[in-house]
């Protein structure tokens, strides 16, 4: 037995892949009204060297994929300012070019990074913002990203999700053999790293609000476990492996509780554990499926799924339990559902004639809008600033990761070089 | 060519029986800890064919859940879409695995449940543990005891078939009954 428990350990392996895109990620439809921004080449104090990170091309892939920006080609530049008093607004706006973005990266005496930059606003003809950020060498990338959020913010009016994280499962077959592997990577794709992998079943991660772990659900035990993992020093624990079903773990708020499905009392309900002391509560009594629990960013609902009224049809319970009340009724599957950042609609799987498709369940009225139109569509997730919903779909080329904007009309597939990617779920925002 | 194929087949067929005999002879009883039974038991189901408990005074030969004439044989039952509902069809299979049970107490099964991969993954790891439920509650019914019975649910996890059509899903969503 002790043996057994080695060789388990042993091949759950911690491993970190360098920098590099993992996911490919392109648009598939756009908005046609996108605001047309210039991102000028940053200066680099050091101008007879390479500076060490491409800032621009970081800022300007995260705009464009975002559908919102239609960046200018490099090659269109009027002119190639980096500071503020050089600007030829003359220039620009001949052009149309509504706003620019200028910029410097300068290595300080100390040896680390400083990165300026302001956002103008060429019609005006003044700043919109400007920024000072020291780095650290391996922060650049992120500093790109925040760029990013504070553009976004400014000329879209909701904060960027461009500095925040995503986590997936792939599945390869390595010689015949499943390797399930539970990654995180930028948003962007970048810097994916492997948190965990197994020979066996790896599901539904879910991020601590703080980003900083993640629980799971890993059947390398011979049957469903709930874990957490603490992202950084790799140490992970076993929260909970009652018999039966032990699955959808989903963090409180405050992220001092998680709700999960057990099956231990006989069939599938809704508990909420205490994360200090793991002691249960339980908040579903019902014969039928109850499943994928989902905390409300109040902290005092669970949306989830229950088939107790034939088919699986989503449902919203009090936290402190009592009679859950049914909230979807378009349609005949509905199920795992998510609610939308501010609360006010809930993200969901919704069947179609027999297509599985990612919906928005809004809660002031009950009607659920198909942002979708492929045939196995699951796990949708929402951007930290609601804007997004990453979801799994199934292609040609097995599982693969998609986008699409909460209103439909922008799409990204995220495309995994190689092997399945599934189970998405998009991180908090970075603090 | 058909007659000397047909020849090797029931050669080899003769002396795996004849092998199998000795085995069972020197070891009578190492398959299994059977041995807590008392009685031969007889167990009949609709389609007539027999299935035998073992014993320290067996003389069958081997056991019941190797007979592939017998109603133990049928290891895999499959469900419609997005139903626990167990067909009719697996009446006598599911009888046989209860008397089975019923019959030797120190017998331990477990029930595999799984899904198709459409829809969600968490509901379908739920339906796979109501579809492997629901095949324990039967056998609950007919004779088993619950202590003999271990539930695991993969969900869409693990396909029996990793194609995406309704002939794969059909394969993919059962419950699997593994000794």
């Amino acid at each position: 037995m002790k043996v057994l428990f080695k060789l388990m350990i042993a091949s759950l392996l911690l491993v970190s892949l360098q920098a590099q895109a993992v996911l490919d990620i392109k648009i598939t439809q756009g908005i046609e009204q996108s605001l047309p921004i210039a991102i000028v080449p940053f200066g680099w104090s050091q101008a007879s060297s390479v500076a060490p990170i491409d800032l621009t091309s970081i800022i300007s892939n995260d705009l464009q994929r975002s559908g919102r920006f239609d960046v200018m080609d490099e090659a269109d530049l009027p002119q190639r300012p980096s500071e503020y008093d050089s600007i030829n607004f003359g220039d620009w706006r001949k052009l149309g070019m509504e706003n620019i973005l200028i910029g410097k990266l300068n290595l300080t005496d100390a040896g680390d990074y400083e990165v300026s930059f302001r956002l103008v606003d060429i019609y005006r003809g003044k700043q919109i913002a400007g920024f000072r950020i020291p780095a650290k060498p391996d922060l650049l990338r992120r500093v790109a990203h925040q760029i990013s959020d504070i553009i976004f913010e400014k000329l879209v009016g909701i904060p960027g999700a461009f500095d925040t994280r995503v986590a997936y499962i792939t599945v390869n077959k390595i010689k015949n053999k499943k390797v399930h592997s539970l990654q995180i990577a930028d948003a962007d794709g970048y810097n994916a790293q492997i948190l965990l992998e197994s020979a066996e079943p790896l599901l539904s991660p879910s991020w601590s609000p703080d980003g900083k772990k993640i629980a799971y659900v890993s059947f390398e035990g011979k049957n469903s476990a709930i874990y957490v993992q603490n992202i950084l020093t790799g140490q992970r624990e076993l929260v909970s492996s009652f018999a039966g079903i032990n699955s959808s773990p989903d963090w409180s708020p405050d992220g001092s509780r998680l709700a999960l499905t057990l099956s231990k009392d006989g069939n599938t309900e809704i508990y909420i554990m205490s994360l200090n002391d793991k002691s249960l509560q339980r908040i579903t009594r019902h014969g039928g499926i109850d499943t994928e629990p989902s905390w409300s960013p109040s902290g005092q609902k669970l949306a989830f799924t229950s088939d107790r009224s034939g088919g699986p049809q989503i449902y919203e319970v009090s936290v402190n339990g009592g009679d859950p009340k049914r909230i979807s009724f378009e349609g005949k599957y509905n199920a795992r559902p998510e609610y939308s950042p501010d609360g006010k609609s809930i993200t969901l799987v919704h069947a179609v004639s027999g297509s599985y498709r990612i919906g928005i369940l809004n809660l002031a009225n009950g009607s659920i809008d198909v942002l979708t139109d492929a045939r196995l569509d699951e796990s949708p997730s929402f951007a930290p600033n609601g804007g997004m919903v990453i979801y799994a779909t199934t292609g040609v080329r097995g599982g693969q990761l998609a986008a699409v904007s909460t209103d439909g009309r922008i799409h990204q597939r995220l495309g995994l070089q190689q092997g399945d990617v599934r189970e998405p779920a998009w991180g908090p925002f970075l603090k | 060519m058909s007659i000397r194929l047909l020849l090797v087949v029931s050669l080899a067929g003769l002396l795996f029986g004849c092998s199998n005999e000795q085995v069972k002879e020197e070891e009578p009883v190492t398959v299994e800890d059977l041995s807590s039974n008392a009685a031969n038991v007889n167990v009949t189901d609709e389609s007539g064919a027999q299935a035998y408990g073992t014993d320290d005074n067996s003389t069958s030969g081997f056991d019941a859940l190797d007979d592939p004439q017998s109603a133990l044989s049928i290891r895999i039952i499959y469900f419609e879409y997005n139903s626990n509902e167990i067909s009719s069809e697996y009446r006598s299979a599911i009888e046989a695995h209860a008397a089975y049970l019923s019959q030797n107490p120190s017998t331990t099964i477990t029930l595999e449940g799984h899904a198709d991969e459409r829809g969600s993954r968490e509901y379908n790891l739920a339906l796979g543990e109501s579809r492997a439920q629901a095949v324990k509650q039967q056998m609950l019914i007919l004779g088993a005891s619950s202590s003999q019975i271990r539930l695991v649910s993969y969900g869409e996890e693990r396909p029996a078939i990793d194609g995406h059509d309704e002939s794969s899903w059909q394969q993919n969503r059962r419950v699997e009954i593994l000794y």
